[in-house]
């Protein structure tokens, strides 16, 4: 009997084991699958950016955007049943109408804003709150507001157990910024508007710069920056994301 | 065949074509609800296939269905009334996105699912009609004349329908007409046993009790308005419906609209609460709350369409596409004398008008506001008075502009005729002023720049550089055109209200580069370099190297809104990674790519028959030319709607009403089409048949002819008259052209009858594909031709058909 019992035992053991390896093995394989896929949406926004050079007047994006865009787990940000896709370099609906951004755009718009180590930039529109992860990767402190309840808890829940504790996340309306915490060196607004919230213009550090992605949820017409300068005057410029001319010939 | 037939069932088959016409004009409105009007285009086009599908079915099938024809017919009409309102709500739930579709695999896929559960309602119709023709093939004439007489009263009935209920209750409502079709053949075909009329009756009540539950019309999340009442405390708290659109009354009471496009970078306030105004969940315009703090209002200065109030005072003022009210509250707030302020849409007047009066101040009934319910052309084409300011607001969201949804809409705001009467219409030293969305690269903007210049020419001005003054903010342009000069103390105050806010100037007579793209600064100065070029010989060379289309639109093409040119389609695709997606214009794009699909599906259909079908390959029939046969009716297919579609366009420009027109202009074609199949019985015999058609394409050639000769004239003869005048004139026009035009295809189905009967069906297909194919081609040869060519296409067709009905069905 005991002998039996123990067998048994050991079996169920034995079984739970094997489960738990195969799953593990799954775990890491997946994991590995992930990393692979997003080093190759890195390569694929790096040959991009070449072409787009013409606009951004480099070659390149900065080196820290791309080891930011390299090491944060986008999968991580979208719905299960989107997962698979979320490396490929296009938006992905999220849910509530909303959707994450194509990954070539968050790099670019991270690139436009300059981003170093010791700066604080604020967001409007968290959505997956995957653009405030790169951020977070990037500068010291990143506050991020949703209007939309339940994505604002996700997002804000999805932050956490990321371990991005530099960024706070805010539920409510980013019409007027977050003024307590301002001025910001930079700010990004991806939230429709009908215009640029003048609040958000005042909080802006002379010297900083904001960029606003300009068209429909799926695909981004046009990035409009928008730039104070050390006086305090406030200017727009206005960038195609894509290299296109739009004459044929020499002009 | 049969002894002592009964009477066709006229009144069932009418009932049927006028439910089915009701439902295709129902679905294009619901789906430009749910959807986006250009998708709602190709679904419906592609639906309308089931015609050809019906001929190919019931090709293979009538000898085994006509000896059972009342059950045959019941069966399929009472199908109808199931799969109208059963199919959509099935459709509907398809959770389709097109901005993904070139994507994401799984759209395409849903796309084509859509299509297929639509075709359904078609195919049930069709085959009833098809076997109606096969079966009383002695009196084809007679019941395809029912069939056209029925569609002529549901493309009326259903523009009242929509005037009266919800888009959701017309589809029960159409279910249920579906049904009642069927009970009321079982009545005129006293079908046995009779207890089946009373089941059917029956029957037709179930889609008026369907749980409201699933009749909520399921739209996108994509959606302007349902993208808004994802904000907390937004509610939409007042609905309206008519044939013009949903209307769509919401409410934010936690987080203010603040719907002020365009604002400067430099202003400090932001706008009193707003109500939001939606057409068609979509398209957004806002009635702002009445105040008294003059300071509130001050955005309204901060914007590019504040320019004109600027540079005179305009006492006399009219502004097109009111909408809610922005561009009258803008005026006012700059001390506007009077205001005529033009909108066709009544149920959005009367919301700021009655619903709303107090909340917007009693903006629309203040003394010197009137506001007129007309459609834009048509008041400024009417009208005799003269203007200070002629203001078009932006009328159109920036969302739907921005992706090139309305490049298959025909618009005649802004063709060149367009401002040439606009600019009749000012005063000494007054003003047109345009606003539009900035695109990148531009389009609106400096289309509409050439077309100003051109208008300026056509009019016989040729110094037209010093009366056009163009300004930009990052989101928004505005065109001024003058009927003088600008002078040059005009152009300082120009000078400075743009500095003041931020804007760019692009043009204004004596401009210099250095003052251009200071402020919103792009690559190049594209809008200034576009604006002198335009102004200068080169423009021509510029029109043909830019890689978006810049041609100004005319009313004999007007598409203002294609900018598509195939030479930047592959460099644009090839940009697809980096989000060159926006790029496309995809209104053209989706006509071509419903071309191509209508083509392969009806090729497939048409064929189809001929090799599976012993009957069609028979003895009795292997002399009879396929290819002659197909000929006459492809033909004849295509030029019947080519002329319809362009006569329609014609006659919007005379009853100024876009739906009124179109209702009223296909109601008349299928009425007298409908008379003239029915005439043509007397020639549907074997000794007559050829004057009959001879007669009959003769009479359509030579009014064709003339009509495109005379109707312009004549139209701005006549324009004074009231238009209950101009409706009956257009009735009359329409009769003898549209008379003629009934007559070829009953009496070709008339000798096919005689001669192969079994062909008729396989001719009823080969019909409704080339129906499908003629509305598409139709458009594409607007866009590039004008309809004066789609005109001059249909009556060549009608000619080949004739020579084809002369030379008879035989194999040469």
């Amino acid at each position: 009997m005991n002998i039996i019992m123990c067998l048994c035992r050991n079996r169920f053991v034995l079984l739970i084991l094997s489960v738990f390896v195969l799953l593990m093995g799954t775990f890491t394989q997946a994991q590995e699958n992930y990393t692979k896929a997003r080093q190759a949406m890195i390569k694929e926004i790096e040959a991009d950016a070449r072409i787009t050079s013409f606009y951004i007047n480099k070659k390149e994006f900065d080196p820290k955007v791309m080891a930011a865009m390299s090491k944060v787990p986008r999968h991580e940000f979208v719905p299960w049943q989107e997962r698979l896709s979320a490396y490929a370099n296009r938006p992905l609906p999220i849910g509530h109408g909303q959707t994450i951004s194509q990954p070539y755009i968050v790099a670019l718009m991270t690139d436009l804003l300059k981003p170093e180590r010791q700066q604080k930039v604020l967001e409007v529109g968290t959505g997956s709150g995957y653009q405030a992860a790169i951020l977070a990767e990037l500068v010291a402190e990143v506050f991020t507001i949703e209007i939309i309840e339940p994505l604002g808890n996700q997002a804000k829940e999805r932050l956490k157990q990321l371990n991005y504790r530099n960024v706070t996340v805010r539920i409510g309306d980013g019409y007027y910024g977050w003024e307590e915490q301002g001025p910001f060196d930079g700010i990004v607004v991806t939230a429709a508007s009908s215009h640029i919230p003048p609040p958000l213009i005042q909080q802006l550090k002379p010297g900083g710069r904001m960029v606003i992605p300009v068209g429909s949820r799926f695909m981004v017409q046009q990035l409009v920056l928008v730039e104070k300068d050390a006086k305090g005057n406030v200017t727009t410029r206005q960038i195609l994301p894509v290299r296109f001319v739009p004459l044929t010939g020499k002009h | 065949m049969m002894e002592n037939k009964k009477p066709p069932p006229f009144y069932s088959i009418a009932l049927l074509s006028a439910s089915s016409l009701a439902y295709e004009v129902l679905l294009m409105r619901l789906f430009s609800i749910i959807q986006w009007h250009h998708f709602a285009y190709m679904i419906i086009s592609l639906a309308l296939l089931g015609y050809g599908a019906s001929g190919t079915f019931l090709s293979l099938t009538a000898h085994r269905l006509l000896p059972r024809f009342p059950l045959a017919y019941l069966g399929n009409v009472a199908m109808f009334g199931l799969s109208a309102v059963g199919c959509y709500l099935i459709a509907q739930q398809v959770s389709f996105n097109p901005e993904e579709i070139l994507w994401d695999p799984n759209q395409p896929l849903r796309l084509l699912l859509i299509y297929l559960v639509l075709t359904l309602p078609f195919f049930f119709v069709a085959n009833g009609i098809g076997l109606a023709l096969t079966h009383y093939r002695g009196e084809i004439t007679r019941v395809y004349a029912a069939d056209l007489l029925g569609a002529s009263i549901g493309s009326l009935s259903i523009v009242l329908l929509l005037f009266l209920v919800y888009p959701a209750t017309a589809l029960q409502i159409l279910g249920t007409l579906g049904f009642a079709a069927a009970a009321l053949a079982s009545w005129e075909l006293k079908y046995q046993p009779r207890r089946i009329a009373l089941v059917l009756i029956l029957l037709s009540f179930t889609p008026l009790m369907l749980p409201a539950g699933w009749l909520a019309l399921a739209i996108s999340p994509y959606k302007g308005m349902n993208q808004s009442l994802q904000i907390s405390g937004t509610r939409i708290i007042d609905e309206y419906s008519s044939p013009l659109g949903l209307i769509s009354v919401m409410e934010s009471s936690q987080i203010p609209l603040r719907h002020a496009p365009g604002l400067s970078l430099n202003a400090s306030g932001e706008p009193p609460s707003q109500l939001g105004v939606f057409t068609d969940a979509d398209a957004m315009t806002v009635i702002t709350a009445h105040t008294d703090e003059r300071d509130k209002l001050s955005y309204l200065d901060q914007v590019t369409s504040a320019l004109p109030y600027h540079i005179n005072k305009p006492e006399k003022i009219l502004i097109l596409g009111a909408g809610g009210g922005a561009e009258v509250l803008q005026a006012n707030y700059h001390g506007a004398g009077h205001i005529d302020a033009v909108e066709l849409n009544p149920q959005i007047i009367d919301l700021v008008r009655e619903k709303y009066k107090d909340f917007a101040g009693g903006l629309y009934t203040a003394a010197n506001v009137d506001v007129h319910i007309a459609e834009a052309r048509g008041f400024v084409s009417g009208s005799a008075e003269r203007y200070d300011l002629i203001q078009i607001a932006l009328l159109d969201s920036f969302g739907a502009s921005s992706a090139g949804l309305y490049s298959l809409s025909e618009n005649y705001l802004y063709t060149v005729q367009a401002l040439q009467e606009y600019l009749a219409r000012l005063s000494p030293g007054g003003m047109l002023a345009i606003s539009r969305w900035i695109k990148l690269p531009p389009r609106d903007t400096l289309k509409l720049f050439a077309t100003a210049v051109e208008a300026l020419r056509q009019s016989g001005i040729d110094e037209s550089g010093n009366r056009l003054v163009l300004i930009r903010g990052w989101q928004t342009s505005t065109l001024l055109v003058k009927n003088s000069p600008f002078s040059e103390k005009e152009i300082l105050g120009i000078k400075k209200f743009c500095e003041a806010r931020s804007f760019d100037t692009a043009y204004y007579p004596g401009i210099t580069a250095a003052e251009t793209n200071r402020y919103n600064v792009l690559a190049e100065p594209y809008f200034f370099q576009g604006a002198q070029v335009l102004l200068s010989d080169e423009a021509a060379t510029y029109l043909q190297n830019y890689k978006f289309n810049l041609q100004p639109a005319s009313d004999d093409q007007p598409y203002f809104f294609h900018f598509f040119k195939w030479g930047a389609l592959n460099e644009i695709l090839a940009l697809r990674g980096q989000g060159g997606m926006p790029l496309l214009e995809w209104g053209y794009l989706i006509l071509i790519a419903t071309l191509i699909q209508a083509l392969i599906a009806s090729v497939v259909l048409i064929l189809l028959p001929l090799l599976l079908s012993r009957r069609l390959l028979n003895k009795k029939t292997k002399n009879i030319s396929h290819s002659r046969i197909s000929g006459y009716f492809i033909a004849l297919g295509l030029a019947f709607l080519f002329i319809e579609i362009a006569f329609i366009q014609k006659f919007i420009l005379f009853l100024h009403h876009p739906l009124y027109a179109t209702a009223m202009v296909l109601a008349s074609f299928l009425l007298f089409a409908g008379l003239g199949s029915a005439w043509s019985q007397r020639y549907a015999n074997p000794q007559s048949d050829k004057n009959g058609v001879k007669g009959a394409v003769t009479g359509i050639i030579s009014v064709g002819l003339l009509y495109l000769l005379a109707l312009g004239p004549l139209f701005s003869m006549l324009n004074w008259l009231p238009i209950f005048m101009k409706v009956i004139i257009s009735v009359l026009l329409i009769a003898p052209l549209a008379f003629c035009m009934g007559m070829p295809f009953p009496l070709g189905m008339a000798r096919l009858g005689k001669a192969a009967p079994a062909f008729i069906p396989w001719v009823w297909g080969v019909n409704g594909c080339a129906s499908v194919l003629s509305a598409v081609i139709a458009t594409i040869l607007a866009i590039h031709f004008g309809f004066t060519v789609v005109v001059i296409s249909a009556l060549m067709l009608y000619g080949m058909a004739m020579l084809v009905f002369n030379g008879g069905w035989g194999k040469e």
